[in-house]
Order: C-alpha cells, then structure tokens, then sequence
C-alpha cells in the first residue's frame, strides 16, 4: 500500500470515528438493542437456567446479528445526505480501499461494543462456563463479517427513502452462514467438543468477505450514487 | 460469430427472433410435459416404500433444479448485462427472477407435501428444504430491489449485482445449511456419471428426465414471452415499436 493510500485510508477512518464519537448516542444504539433483545428472552421463555443455557447461542447471536443489521442504515446514509459520499468517490484513491476504512470504522463502533458485551449476557443467560471462549472467539471472527457483508446491502439501498426494511431483506440471507457456524461453535465448545472447524470456517468467511465485500460495496456504490 | 451477438444485443432483433423461436419451445415444452407427466404419473412404477407418493418426485426434483440453475442464470445474464452494458441483458436477468422464485415456491410446497407421509411433519428443518427458502428469500431482494429503485438503469446494475452477490454466496450459505442439518435422501442423479449408472430405476428415470426437460423448455419459453413484452415495453417510445403497433390493428 503506497503512502498516499494508507493515509487516505487512516483519514477516513479518522473520520468516521470523530463523527461516531461526536453522535455518542447514535452509537450505542445498536449495543442498547443488543442487551435489550438479548433481555427479553428469559422474559418471553422462562427464567430455568437450564432451558436458557440450551438456547443462549442461538439467542446472543440472532441479536448480535439483528443488532448489525440495525446499525447498518446508519453506515453510508449521512454521508449521502451531505454530499460527503460523492467527495469519497472523487478522490484518486480506490474507492473500494476508502469504503474498507469506513466498514473498519463502523466495526469498531457497533460490532466491537457487541463483542465486549457478550460476555456479560452469556452469565446472565446461563451459558456453560466452556462456551465463553467460543462466544468471544466467535463473534471475535463473524462480526466484522456482518459489517462487511451488511456494507454491501447498505450501499445498494443507500438513496432508497424506504431502504431500512429492504435492507433486512437483502441482507439476512446473507448472514446464515456466519449465524450457524457462529452459535454451531458456542454449541458444541457447551458440550465440551472440540470448535476449532467453526471457528476455521468463520474465519475463512472473513478472509472471502474481506477480500471481496469492499469490491462489491465500491461498485454498488458507482451504482447507487450515479 | 460476434456480429451474431451484437444483432442479439438489440432489442428490435431479439423480439423477432424471440417471436420465431417461442412456437416451438412451447410445442416443446407441452409436448414434454404431456409425456413425462403422463408416463411419470400413471405408467412408472411405485418406489418399493414410498408408494404411490414418490410421484411428487416428477415435480420436485425439476423445479428444486430449475429453482438454482435458474439463479445462476439469472446471475450471468446480470453480469453480461453490467460488463457489457447490455441492456437487453438486464431485461433477460429481470424477467428470469419470478421465474426462478416461483420455481423455488413450488419446490418448497411440493417438498413439504412430500414431506408429510415421508417424515411425518408439513415442515422439517432439513438441510436442503432450508437452503430452498433462503433461496426464496434471495429471489425475493433481487426482486424488491429493483422494485424500489425508480430509475431503470439504476434499478438494473444494482439487482444485477445483488444477483451476482447472491451467485457468490448460494453454494455457502447451501453447504454451511447441509453441514448443520441434514436428512433428505440424498441425490438420485448427480453427475453425467451417475446419469449412466444411476442410483434410480430407468422406469422412473425416464420420466424424470423428460420433466426435467419439460420445466427447462416452459422456462425458456416464459423467459422469452416475458423479455418480449419487457422489451416492447422500454422501446415504445421507438419508431420500430410504432411501426409494429400500426401494422396490427387493436393492439
């Protein structure tokens, strides 16, 4: 990567922090649904630990999931608004490189704050004291997979006036891979057997998602964005 | 060779030659579905222990088929139409989609009725029933995308690319499914290979095949019936539209 390449890149992730720092509120949103989506479960199926222990990775990852999903809209719409998105694709830079700091920066934002809280929700539902490795290890790996498939779905329904419920449509199917590999590893590390193929696995979904997604966001982008 | 695909690229030409060609795939694809049909439904015999409900198979099996290559389809066409910007791509790729879905739609209501004396329930999470419905699911955002977005080209790059987004993750999100959950009876004929020895009597294969034919031929020919209508649609601004319009009386 030249200089002027990764200087570009640490700018706009720069950016997207000062922003995500300045729009606390903004911010912590997806996190906020996170715990309360996760919170409601016991309410909705019973307080017996044992019931919560069997459904708890299914249950952390389905919010997770959903809580990126919500925070995804958020990741392309202001900068449509104002004009900034069309200034991102105007510089010499490689689109798809800029777009890769701005998934990076809204990982750190929603997907990160997920990540650090899980654990905290895996003791209030029960979870086998085994499975906290693979919970973290887990979505350690998936949800930077989330913001960077979700990223493409954004940039296609970025100018959309009604884009939020479409997004759910475009992108959830998306994400059952990262979902069963995902809450297949909390499982399994549960009943004391061995996870490193899902955890192989997710990891081979962010090198794929990694490599490609930032393409396919940049082009849909060129699309969107006229 | 390539002027062949230049005059295809034109709308004027395609509808046409879409016209000459229609007759015949629908003779053929009626006449297919009256003989596989008719042998696969009444004449081939009944699975040793599926009885007389294997016979859903003769509609199962081609539209689960038809429900992925469908997809695939629809895909290339999508990219042939962002590569080379044709638009006539676009409208193939366009039309393809409710096809598609309606394929998978079919495939997933005859594989639940199946499903009922085979397993015992209307829906079973099985590997492959499942990764039908996220398949449903993907035709349907192809779907609504272009439906959302108002302006035509606009509408075309982005589901074409959604489309080729999907093409990418279709085998995966289709493995990691089989990977966490499988019971459906595993493939009768896989391969070229298998065609020659298969895992299925010839009585039953037969007709398989001839419905399989069948589905593919009704598929080309809806395809074309649709494109054709699309086309007249975005070209009626035209002269040549005009002309056609004139030429028949209360069209």
């Amino acid at each position: 990567m030249s200089a002027g390449l990764m200087h570009a890149f640490v700018a706009v992730l720069r950016r997207d922090l000062l922003l995500a720092l300045r729009r606390r509120g903004d911010s912590l949103n997806p996190l906020l649904f996170f715990v309360l989506a996760v919170t409601l479960f016991p309410l909705g199926i019973g307080p017996e630990p044992q019931r919560l222990a069997e459904v708890a990775p299914g249950v952390l990852w389905v919010a997770a999931l959903l809580a990126t999903l919500l925070s995804l809209d958020s990741l392309f719409r202001a900068d449509h608004e104002d004009g900034a998105l069309e200034q991102l694709m105007l510089m010499p830079q490689p689109l798809s490189v800029l777009v890769l700091a701005k998934i990076l920066a809204h990982w750190l934002v929603s997907g990160l704050p997920l990540l650090l809280m899980s654990p905290l929700l895996g003791v209030v539902l029960h979870l086998p004291e085994a499975s906290f490795g693979a919970l973290f290890l887990g979505l350690a790996l998936g949800t930077p997979v989330l913001s960077l498939v979700g990223a493409i779905g954004a940039a296609l329904t970025v100018g959309l006036r009604r884009g939020g419920m479409l997004l759910s449509l475009l992108v959830l199917p998306l994400y059952v891979p990262v979902l069963i590999f995902g809450a297949g590893a909390v499982a399994q590390a549960g009943m004391g057997l061995s996870y490193a193929g899902q955890l192989a696995m997710l990891g081979a979904l962010l090198a794929l998602s990694l490599s490609l997604a930032p393409l396919a966001c940049a082009a849909a982008l060129r699309v969107t964005e006229n | 060779m390539w002027s062949f695909f230049y005059k295809l690229a034109s709308p004027k030409w395609f509808y046409e030659l879409a016209g000459k060609l229609l007759p015949w795939f629908a003779i053929g694809a009626a006449m297919s579905f009256a003989l596989g049909g008719i042998w696969g439904l009444a004449f081939s015999p009944p699975d040793y222990q599926q009885g007389d409900s294997v016979r859903i198979m003769y509609i199962h099996v081609p539209a689960a088929i038809l429900s992925l290559s469908v997809y695939t389809f629809m895909a290339i066409t999508a990219i042939i139409g962002l590569v080379w910007k044709i638009k006539l791509a676009h409208m193939v790729s366009a039309n393809a989609a409710p096809i598609g879905a309606a394929f998978t739609a079919i495939a997933l209501a005859t594989g639940s009725l199946w499903g009922r004396p085979m397993w015992g329930t209307w829906w079973e999470w099985d590997a492959r029933l499942t990764s039908e419905l996220i398949l449903l699911f993907l035709y349907f955002g192809v779907m609504a995308l272009r439906n959302a977005i108002d302006e035509r080209t606009t509408a075309d790059k982005a589901a074409g690319l959604l489309a080729v987004v999907g093409v990418v993750n279709v085998p995966i999100i289709h493995y990691s499914v089989e990977w966490w959950n499988t019971l459906h009876q595993g493939s009768s004929i896989t391969s070229l290979a298998r065609i020659a020895k298969p895992a299925i009597h010839a009585d039953m294969l037969w007709p398989l095949l001839l419905m399989i034919l069948a589905f593919k031929l009704f598929f080309v020919t809806v395809l074309l019936m649709r494109t054709r209508n699309e086309v007249l649609d975005r070209e009626r601004r035209s002269a040549w539209v005009g002309e056609l319009l004139e030429t028949r009386d209360g069209v």
